[in-house]
């Protein structure tokens, strides 16, 4: 029996699609996930939109935290570490967590250098603005990639851009002829091998979720209309006046993404979503989706 | 034949690869009125309490129980094999209920602890069936009736009654389409075509 293979890493993130994974930071939290439809949840300290509020360096949740969140769901628990910070992304394995997501939101413990996955038994998510970073994690070992998009800001035009960045990516090299996979290879910073089976296959080797900024059940059916396999929502439920109700009507919102009246059905009566953020007014150096390279 | 593959959540496009690979159509079912006209039914891997909540809220419930009553044909894989389980410990809804098993959730453990194994299957005839375990089930009990198909170690993992069919790993992240074929014989009553593999 092997454990930790890339094929249980990557199935996994295909087993989560067409689903919805809820940043949470209580047990309480977790349930109210769970009972909504969540396929799976982030266990954290604090959503990104408290996260982006508090200043400072944000860093891994508390052990106790994950572990209670552990013991009340059923369904996955996904937890953060830094970018390069691998002895947090070593405590998370240790834990039993079921995927590490290496996040942006988090303040970056290594400014050159991302984790080496493959060293890892427990799966990656890593986020990406592009086909060329998102490509770079994979190499690295990352099992499912997500947008980036900006996450805390209820704002869903970053991860739009992100999105179609990839798909466009994608479409780009499996239009060109072999010959030019090598120099496109080179201008994407991405390995060629990875670039070759994009343009044999026309699709990514692992799942591809939206994140960052979905704050309604429209927001998540738009992300899976422009190709996501499925989506994270952070502080789009927990921010919002009725999350129990703004959870359950992403989920739907996201399975039945083709079926505009149920989207509308599901639309009604909400209450307020999460205060957004326009990009623009975020001063540049206080932007998360920029960590990371 | 068209064969229905349950589309609220999971591993759903690659059942339907499978079945276009045996040159069969599969349709992705997420509302009750798109389960007629169906031959047969599977039951994807995913999340099974996110697909339970779904079956439910858009009442796919008892209509999948009703066709199971009647001898349809259903495949379920890892939450499909939860979902078509009679009894489900510490389940917060009931399942379909279609099989007479016993399915105990996690059995082997967290992510970490998911596995690949190959697996010897004589029901499918010579040579091992790559097994991929993703925080799988197993089969804890089986009523009379229940035809064992594979066990690992004590473990029963694969199973069959009438013409449901049920595995807790997944045939469909791998590229050998006979469980799939097997189920589409099943479904048909192609007796002999199933005794071909012995």
């Amino acid at each position: 029996m092997d454990t930790g293979t890339w094929k249980v890493k990557s199935g996994l993130a295909q087993m989560l699609k067409g689903g919805v994974i809820m940043d949470v930071v209580t047990p309480e939290h977790a349930k109210i996930a769970e009972e909504a439809g969540a396929c799976a949840v982030m266990a954290l300290e604090r959503v990104p939109a408290d996260i982006r509020a508090a200043g400072g360096v944000a860093r891994m949740a508390d052990p106790t935290i994950i572990t209670a969140i552990m013991d009340t769901v059923s369904i996955p628990v996904m937890a953060k570490c830094r970018i390069g910070h691998f002895v947090e992304a070593q405590v998370l394995q240790s834990l039993g967590v079921d995927y590490i997501d290496e996040s942006e939101v988090l303040t970056p413990a290594d400014e050159s250098h991302h984790i080496w996955k493959h060293d890892f038994k427990v799966p990656f998510v890593c986020g990406c603005r592009d086909l060329g970073e998102a490509l770079r994690r994979i190499a690295e070992g990352a099992a499912m990639i997500r947008t980036k998009g900006e996450a805390g800001t209820g704002n869903i035009v970053e991860a739009v851009r992100h999105m179609r960045a990839v798909q466009g990516g994608i479409r780009k090299l499996q239009a060109m002829p072999v010959d030019e996979l090598t120099t496109e290879a080179k201008n994407l910073g991405a390995p060629l091998q990875l670039v070759i089976e994009i343009h044999d296959a026309g699709k990514l080797p692992v799942v591809n979720f939206a994140a960052g900024g979905v704050a309604t059940p429209a927001d998540a059916a738009l992300m899976m209309q422009l190709g996501a396999d499925g989506v994270f929502v952070g502080s789009g439920i927990f921010k919002s006046s009725n999350p129990e109700a703004v959870a359950k009507a992403v989920v739907k919102a996201t399975t039945h993404y083709q079926d505009p009246a149920i989207i509308a059905e599901v639309s009604k009566a909400l209450g307020a979503a999460m205060p957004g953020l326009d990009i623009k007014a975020i001063p540049p150096e206080e932007l998360l989706a920029t960590r990371g390279w | 034949m068209k064969i229905g593959v349950l589309a609220l959540q999971g591993a759903v496009a690659e059942h339907i690869s499978m079945l276009l690979a045996l040159n069969t159509e599969g349709v992705p079912i997420r509302l009750p009125s798109e389960l007629h006209s169906l031959d047969a039914l599977v039951i994807p891997g995913g999340e099974s309490t996110t697909i339970s909540k779904l079956l439910s809220d858009y009442h796919l419930m008892e209509p999948i129980r009703e066709l199971a009553s009647q001898g349809f044909p259903i495949f379920g894989t890892c939450a499909g094999m939860i979902l078509l389980a009679k009894k489900v410990p510490d389940l917060d809804f009931e399942p379909i209920g279609a099989m007479d098993i016993e399915v105990k959730r996690n059995a082997f453990g967290r992510q970490v602890d998911s596995f690949e194994a190959d697996l010897t299957v004589p029901a499918l005839g010579d040579g091992t069936f790559h097994g991929v375990f993703i925080r799988a089930p197993v089969i804890d009990k089986a009523e009379p009736g229940v035809e064992i198909l594979c066990q690992l170690g004590d473990n029963v993992v694969a199973a069959k009654q009438g013409k449901m069919l049920a595995c807790a790993f997944h045939p469909e992240l791998t590229d050998d389409l006979r469980f799939h074929r097997y189920f589409l014989n099943l479904a048909t009553g192609d007796a002999l075509a199933e005794s071909n593999y012995r």
